[in-house]
């Protein structure tokens, strides 16, 4: 970034002000960078005008259904990408293949996005997203940035929480369910005997390496606990996916109280190499088609940790050795030594069991409960040895060091917890770019807050989120930026921007489409029975063809192709009043199908603007009324 | 007078030295060059186009950048001002060009075989004519292009001509034009013309 000299006295400026109005409190947001430059918050996010982020951050859109895509340093959103829900300003949902992918749905809980890994880093093949309301997973591929595939609802199980987690060479994607249902599906059962009657599942969604398409693998049966979030292993724990759980009370009312009980819930360890080989040896029942492994049956697949009261993070570091699990009910997150959990495993250390399945000795495998502070959720990692924890109740985001810890720092892990920032407020979830992978970014940290109470400006009592970006640049954490988005970010992925090459055209030799059709010569409209089928070409600044007869009780198919090969090119197709615009991108053709109900004529038109003749863009659907009627000429 | 006319025949039954005919030989190398690599380049650029678009002329073809992307473009562009959009088959020119290539090339070998001072002269002025024939013959193409303008078009543009060497502005384009590395291959063959009658001026007739 470069700065005219009146645009650095102007920073200056600002940070002798900022200085001064900082002097009474030590909040962590001293502006030193680790290569001693003294930079203020304002230099440190500024991407000037055709300048470019350095990383893009894949936020979660929550009960959106969609993900929002926004550039670090800058926080500037760029763009949206419908996945469980319509979205106009696209046209997703409205042509033929999405309304297919998006079936009865037309919302979805997006809270987890992962990308895919090669190696233990990412490759910015694909990025995978969970519905927790139906069930769901999808797959956005980040050549096109669109939704490729939609898988679900997932067999035998309900509320998709507890993914996407995604294998270090993205073998699976692997999910667990928050909420439990009687099964096989669809079977009633009163909540009340919920213990008896109710199960959980933890399924692997295989991953086709070459095109990226899911399928599901492979289940085991858990009890109804709630799994909640997870994270999957590293190196020497390659093979293992951890999570949490909250509600091992298996309450089935007043959830607040009922599930609160315990001091300790149970974290399932699971080895997904003895599941595949429980597949492939067949010790597995079908149920829904899908082969269904019963973890008391078949020894090694699954293990449960006990974990303090009502955890909801667990992550597992760079290196693989260490997995975090944070209880948010009590102030300590708790560090748990993978090589010892190996070691307990093959010494059988077990405390106990439940329903057939080992519990691991805790003091076994416990490094340390590290006193982080209150409301513990997830924990995000840098590379560099440190961790970082959210503190929802404190509102607040430690950093602390990692183990190894010398005996000193062991007798009292109050010497550990290195910094603390305020973030505002009641933060969820935050990311370090690439903390789930082998090597982290470690330079940013985006907190994202439940609560933004009003430090925007007023939008009235609907409140957008906040999400506030620290730099980890220096040895103390500093509050550089924050922005605000639609609801609702749950979890976000951060990517260098040059790990992806995203295309801007499709390349018209790519496009298989057999109804394509690439110039005005070839369009056509052509009558079969009563479905009125045109080949539509759209292109600077027409339709051809511009003028399209049908009566009423046609079926009314258009295959419209963006003929343009030119970057930003985009042509909409609106109609009027029938609920219907679909865009096209340069190089696509979109199928769209409406049952043609009311005679008269309607304008079609292009609703992306496109060209300096963009408003002359379109043509009318002229409907006669159906035969028998006499049609007003 | 008559001494004149007798100096200038003496002149042209001169036989071309070994060193001639090795400019000869380098000639025809010099219009293979002029063959396959590109002889012209025609750029726009707008504030919206500002990576601009590029058309290539070869001998035998005409080129869009971006894969043949950005003369679509430019079509798509001129139609907007009623120009008829540009086809590389339109321009018959690439087939002649090439044969006329061909054969200063069987001209060459033949002055450097049979060694006589008046085939070099010949080719060179076939080779002038040529020359200035295709520029006005590309210069005319480029006037009808920009003259010839559907008066139904969207956007009436005064009728324009675009430049066949250097820049102009069009509309909210910058249109240049400029000789690329096939041209200078052109140059190097009338250059080894020159030198093949250069270097044998003083042998006996």
């Amino acid at each position: 970034m470069k700065f005219a000299p009146i645009q650095l006295s102007f920073a200056a400026f600002l940070t002798a002000g900022l200085a001064l109005a900082g002097c009474s409190r030590d909040d962590g947001s001293s502006a030193a960078t680790a290569d001693g430059n003294h930079m203020s918050a304002a230099e440190q996010t500024y991407v000037a005008p055709g300048e470019k982020d350095e990383y893009y951050l894949f936020y979660s859109g929550g009960h959106s259904g969609q993900v929002f895509v926004a550039g670090i340093p800058s926080m500037r959103h760029i763009s949206t990408i419908p996945v469980f829900s319509p979205y106009p300003g696209t046209g997703y949902g409205f042509d033929e293949e999405t309304k297919e992918m998006l079936g009865e749905y037309t919302w979805g809980d997006v809270h987890h996005p992962a990308l895919s890994k090669t190696g233990g880093n990412y490759d910015g093949r694909w990025l995978f997203v969970n519905d927790n309301a139906n069930n769901r997973i999808a797959r956005i591929d980040l050549r096109d940035f669109k939704t490729k595939q939609i898988l679900g609802p997932i067999p035998n199980s309900s509320g998709n929480h507890g993914s996407s987690f995604v294998t270090e060479d993205s073998e699976y994607v692997l999910v667990a369910t928050r909420f439990s249902v009687p099964l096989p599906k669809g079977r009633y059962a009163n909540p009340d005997n919920y213990a008896d009657e109710f199960n959980g599942m933890v399924s692997g969604i295989a991953i086709d390496p070459e095109d990226g398409t899911m399928s599901v693998g492979w289940q085991i049966l858990t009890p109804p606990f709630n799994w909640d979030l997870g994270s999957t292993g590293k190196g020497p724990s390659h093979d293992w996916a951890f999570w949490t759980s909250y509600n091992t009370e298996m309450a089935s009312s007043v959830m607040e109280v009922n599930a609160s009980q315990r001091d300790r819930d149970l974290a399932a360890f699971v080895n997904w190499r003895k599941a595949e080989e429980a597949v492939r040896n067949g010790q597995v029942t079908v149920e829904d088609g899908v082969p269904m492994i019963d973890p008391s049956k078949t020894p090694g697949v699954l293990y449960y940790v006990e974990v303090g009261k009502s955890p909801h993070g667990i992550d597992t570091d760079p290196t693989g050795h260490w997995v975090i699990a944070s209880g948010k009910l009590q102030p300590t997150t708790t560090v748990f030594n993978f090589d010892k959990v190996l070691a307990a495993i093959e010494a059988e250390d077990f405390t106990g069991e439940f329903r057939g399945v080992p519990i691991i000795n805790y003091d076994a495998i416990v490094e340390g409960e590290v006193p982080v502070g209150l409301g513990p959720l997830h924990t995000q990692f840098d590379g560099k040895g440190n961790a970082y924890t959210s503190l929802y109740i404190e509102s607040a985001v430690a950093q602390w060091k990692m183990p190894p810890w010398t005996d000193e720092e062991k007798a009292d892990l109050n010497s550990v917890v290195l910094d603390k920032m305020p973030v505002h407020f009641n933060i969820g979830h935050l990311v370090v770019g690439g903390s789930d992978t082998r090597e982290p970014y470690g330079d940013w940290l985006v907190a994202m807050n439940k609560l933004s109470k009003g430090r925007h400006l007023s939008v009235g009592p609907s409140q957008p989120e906040s999400s506030q970006l620290i730099s980890l640049k220096g040895d103390k954490m500093e509050m550089v930026y924050e922005a605000y988005t639609e609801p609702e970010p749950h979890f976000a992925q951060i990517i260098k921007a040059d790990t992806l090459q995203p295309i801007e055209v499709y390349p018209k030799a790519e496009n298989k489409d057999p109804n394509a059709v690439w110039s005005l010569d070839e369009a056509e409209v052509e009558r079969k029975g009563d479905v009125v089928e045109a080949k539509v070409v759209a292109v600077r600044s027409r339709f051809g063809p511009d003028r399209i007869e049908a009566k009423v009780g046609d079926t009314l198919v258009l295959h419209i192709t963006n003929i343009e090969q030119t970057t930003d090119m985009i042509h909409g197709f609106g109609l009027a009043e029938h609920n219907l615009n679909v865009v096209i991108d340069p190089g696509e053709t979109k199928t769209v199908r409406v049952k043609l109900e009311k005679p008269g004529v309607f304008p079609f038109y292009c609703t992306n603007f496109c060209s300096a003749l963009h408003q002359e863009m379109q043509g009318y659907l002229t409907v006669r009324p159906a035969s028998g009627e006499v049609a007003q000429q | 007078m008559t001494s004149f006319l007798r100096a200038e025949f003496r002149f042209l039954e001169k036989p071309l030295n070994g060193v001639s005919r090795l400019w000869l030989i380098l000639a025809v190398a010099a219009l293979v060059g002029a063959t396959v690599l590109p002889l012209w380049k025609i750029h726009l650029v707008a504030p919206q186009y500002q990576e601009g678009l590029q058309l290539t002329v070869y001998a035998w073809k005409l080129v869009g950048g971006n894969g043949g992307q950005d003369l679509v473009e430019i079509n798509n562009l001129n139609h907007y001002i009623g120009m008829k959009a540009i086809h590389a088959a339109d321009f018959i020119e690439m087939k002649w060009i090439p044969f006329a290539f061909g054969l200063f090339a069987m001209l060459s070998f033949r002055a450097a075989v049979h060694g006589k001072m008046s085939q070099v002269v010949d080719l060179m002025a076939l080779f002038v004519y040529f020359g200035l024939f295709s520029m006005g013959s590309f210069a005319y193409r480029m006037h009808q292009y920009g003259h010839d303008l559907d008066p139904k078009a969207p956007v009436t543009i005064e009728p324009f001509t675009p430049t066949i060497l250097g820049t102009q502005q069009i509309a909210n384009f910058v249109q240049t034009s400029l000789p690329m590395i096939g041209s200078l291959f052109l140059f190097a063959f009338f250059a080894c013309l020159v030198l093949a009658i250069w270097c044998s001026r003083r042998e006996a007739a």
